[in-house]
């Protein structure tokens, strides 16, 4: 049973830092941190979830779930089971299985979708983006509303529209790729992925959802201090304004309402940044490996 | 971008400026006569026709002997769909996209999906289901007036 109180208090732990961290505003100054944090306590949710009822199922052998679950195999393979470990018990471990397993289903799936969505839209944009002299090694669709964004992907392509050449100043549009080939070059749409691979797991869980845009929202940060630290607060603040300001606020059935408000924090971050937090940064570091290492010992032991 | 990649550009070209939306598309050898300049074999246009088939980029109709290709949707179309993709739109979120900022107003979005819509109920053929399935059918009355326009603006260019 202490096995399972481990578990239980693992997942209490993870759902206490995540308020913590979704309500703490040192984030925003060092954005790479907050991101691995939330990293640490998505995978120690996983396990915990996981290791929850197997931990339950398993009390009878009094052992560490790693080990337990090597005895309840042996055990299973010679045809006797222990007094104390019935068809509740083995039950309870499937269903710590079956959790793992959609985890692991979701998260391909999701990979899998993206995947082929990426190569639907890069075949795309091979047939109607063109290359335009004023921004090297990106692509330019001839539209007139404004977006940027990194296709990404093994060769990823940076895309930039018609409406955002003439909506932006050559610095600001230099700021703008930049920030695009972070995203890029430090794979964020794959630390995004297990976020939105438990989203689809889990619709209904508010939580989930509340993560998965913090941590969107983390990852926009990081990339605009890539972008920064090359060309100054001053032009990626400026693109972040005409954007905020080109897309008027009356928009239909809430699209893009989240959308907004994160502009606003980001440029508001551009302007009153102070040093990163390091003894913060540290000491959340610390509270992350620790919650992760509490489930995977429980499980190696 | 890939020779591949130029030449299937190349081809799309084709079909979309020089073949008028009325005609029930072209030959393998009339594209390849539009690309006299670049000195293709006939096979290479026929694979990259197939290949663009297989894609769901061209449909083809057999007549005769022959195989007739014409674009599935117009260039328009393919920029409207990349551009709900880019901001998010399109209703998945599964190209996963990582995007410096959205900015779009309603009116906006309404043309593109709408530049979608027009598309797709113009031509009730199978197009592949990663295509604007579901997104079309959230459209419900579709403004055919900004895609009318750009229509009537190629075929003023064609002329």
């Amino acid at each position: 049973m202490a096995y399972a109180v481990h578990f239980g208090v693992s997942v209490l732990a993870c759902w206490l830092t995540a308020l913590v961290l979704a309500g703490s505003r040192w984030t925003w100054r060092s954005p790479r941190v907050a991101i691995l944090c939330w990293q640490a306590v998505g995978l120690a949710v996983g396990l915990s979830a996981m290791g929850l009822p197997i931990a339950l199922g398993l009390a009878a052998y009094d052992r560490p779930t790693g080990s337990a679950l090597w005895a309840l195999a042996t055990d299973l393979g010679h045809g006797t089971l222990p007094v104390g470990v019935g068809a509740i018990h083995l039950g309870l471990v499937g269903v710590g299985f079956g959790i793992g397993a959609v985890l692991l289903t979701t998260t391909v799936r999701s990979l899998h979708a993206a995947v082929r969505a990426q190569r639907r839209h890069r075949d795309l944009l091979t047939l109607v983006a063109r290359r335009d002299p004023t921004v090297p090694g990106a692509l330019v669709l001839d539209h007139p509303s404004a977006a940027a964004y990194c296709l990404p992907g093994v060769k990823p392509r940076v895309v930039v529209s018609a409406g955002t050449l003439d909506l932006l100043d050559r610095a600001e549009l230099a700021a703008v790729l930049t920030h695009e080939r972070a995203h890029a070059q430090e794979r964020h749409d794959l630390v995004l992925l297990p976020f939105t691979a438990l989203c689809r797991a889990l619709p209904w869980v508010r939580w989930v959802h509340d993560a998965h845009e913090r941590v969107a929202l983390l990852v926009e940060m990081r990339a605009d201090d890539k972008a920064r630290e090359l060309h100054a607060e001053a032009p990626l603040a400026g693109a972040l304004r005409r954007f905020a300001a080109a897309g008027t606020r009356i928009t239909p059935a809430g699209t893009l309402g989240m959308g907004d408000r994160d502009l606003d924090v980001r440029v508001q971050r551009l302007l009153e940044s102070g040093p990163p937090p390091r003894l913060i940064g540290a000491a959340a570091l610390g509270v992350a490996t620790t919650l992760a290492a509490i489930p995977i010992s429980l499980f190696l032991s | 971008m890939t020779r591949l990649g130029d030449l299937e550009r190349a081809v799309m070209d084709v079909l979309w400026d020089s073949v008028p939306a009325t005609s029930n598309g072209v030959t393998v050898r009339e594209v390849a006569d539009a690309l006299a300049g670049r000195e293709l074999a006939y096979t290479t246009v026929m694979t990259v026709l197939d290949r663009l088939a297989g894609k769901g980029m061209v449909q083809r109709e057999r007549e005769g002997r022959a195989w007739r290709y014409r674009a599935a949707a117009s260039r328009e179309a393919h920029i409207a769909q990349l551009m709900l993709d880019a901001l998010d739109l399109g209703g998945s979120r599964d190209a996963a996209l990582v995007r410096f900022a959205r900015s779009v107003t309603g009116t906006e979005a309404d043309v593109l999906r709408a530049a979608l819509g027009a598309e797709a109920g113009g031509s009730d053929t199978a197009t592949p289901a990663a295509d604007a399935g579901p997104l079309t059918q959230r459209v419900e009355n579709p403004t055919t007036e900004p895609a009318r326009r750009v229509r009537l603006a190629d075929e003023a260019a064609d002329r």
